[in-house]
């Protein structure tokens, strides 16, 4: 098989993914494009694998192990992605990553719509509780 | 190489690789709708399209245990953890009108030229570079349980720590407060109103009007209550 195939199909599941990850507004969309990318990455370490442990004269099957690895390391990810998410949709009402603008800089909270301000009510509010909290 | 380059034919694809062809198509039309449909559990389904493509992908490479490990962990559980979060932060059923954010056409003028950029550098890379699949398969159970146990072990051990630390880390982050009904809603908003030493001015009158100013502030103030809560609970 050319090598070109698996090579291409990586490089536009990435790319897909890519487009994904900016393009998304809900946080658990953005995971999924982020497991794309991740899979993308995965061919390619598969493909490379495969016509390596051909091609040179003694081989560790490195590919297929850091596979693996990823693999793990993508379910654990998710994991803890998803509580995040839940902790923020738990806090703030919403899975809106445009509407976490917390730390943004310029952006003034008045003059965005109402949704914005629920959530950034949510925010004010529990940055009042614990401005008691302390005191 | 150059008799192995001899013996393929550029323009004569094999049937391995006709078959690569029509499932990366597939994969490649499911990862595609999966980025760009406005159902969200649609999203999630199309997902497990291009995942089991990608399996059978692995399977066309001779990479069978990769495989299958693809099918138990990425088929079995992660789409169903992210089904699950779309349950759990309450996803629209039906067509979501804010999918996608303001700056599509941004990601996708930066996608599409990073996969010019990366298809043009891969073919120009590996023109005359073929992946040989006769012979036993590189990528079998015996030969990734072989090279895993021998040469990569200690990875393997760490893999297994850090599996215990975010499992510990998911449940420390989802875990709920536990004093959370037990602290009445109306002693922290009436302590809010009284507390001296709340920074800015705005903070008072949506703390205050919170029960007052109806349907569209409703949520907010009920997650208002709940953080409260949680900040007094970590308080004490």
């Amino acid at each position: 098989m050319h090598l070109a195939y698996p090579a291409v199909l990586s490089a536009l599941l990435f790319c897909t993914g890519l487009y994904g990850v900016l393009a998304r507004r809900n946080a658990i969309l953005v995971l999924m494009s982020v497991e794309l990318m991740l899979n993308a990455v995965n061919l390619n370490l598969v493909a490379f694998d495969v016509w390596l442990s051909r091609a040179a004269e003694e081989t560790l099957h490195s590919g297929q192990a850091l596979t693996l690895f990823t693999i793990a390391i993508a379910a654990a990810e998710i994991g803890i992605g998803l509580a995040i998410v839940l902790a923020v949709h738990r806090n703030r009402g919403t899975a809106d990553i445009d509407k976490l603008r917390d730390t943004a800089e310029g952006h003034d909270p008045d003059t965005s719509d109402d949704d914005a301000r629920t959530a950034e009510q949510a925010a004010e509010s529990g940055r009042t509780g614990k401005a008691e909290a302390t005191a | 190489m150059t008799l192995a380059q001899a013996a393929h034919g550029f323009l004569s694809p094999t049937g391995v690789e006709i078959a690569f062809l029509l499932v990366g198509l597939v994969t490649f039309g499911a990862a595609i709708i999966t980025v760009t449909t406005k159902q969200l559990v649609h999203a999630a389904l199309w997902l497990v399209v291009a995942l089991g493509g990608l399996a059978v992908e692995y399977l066309l490479l001779t990479a069978e245990f990769i495989a299958w490990v693809q099918v138990l962990i990425y088929v079995g559980s992660v789409v169903v953890l992210l089904l699950f979060g779309l349950m759990l932060t309450r996803a629209p059923i039906g067509r979501s009108p804010d999918a996608d954010s303001g700056n599509r056409w941004a990601a996708l003028v930066v996608a599409l030229a990073a996969a010019a950029a990366l298809v043009w550098v891969v073919v120009d890379a590996f023109r005359t570079t073929w992946i040989d699949l006769d012979g036993p398969a590189a990528g079998s159970t015996e030969a990734t349980g072989a090279s895993l146990f021998q040469n990569w072990v200690l990875p393997f051990e760490a893999l297994s720590v850090l599996l215990l630390a975010a499992l510990v880390g998911a449940i420390v982050l989802s875990r709920k407060a536990k004093a959370e009904s037990s602290s009445p809603p109306v002693n922290s908003r009436a302590s809010t109103g009284s507390s001296p030493s709340v920074p800015d001015s705005r903070n008072h009158t949506i703390g205050r009007n919170g029960p007052v100013a109806g349907t569209e502030s409703a949520k907010g103030t009920k997650s208002a209550r709940e953080t409260d809560s949680t900040e007094q609970e970590g308080a004490r």
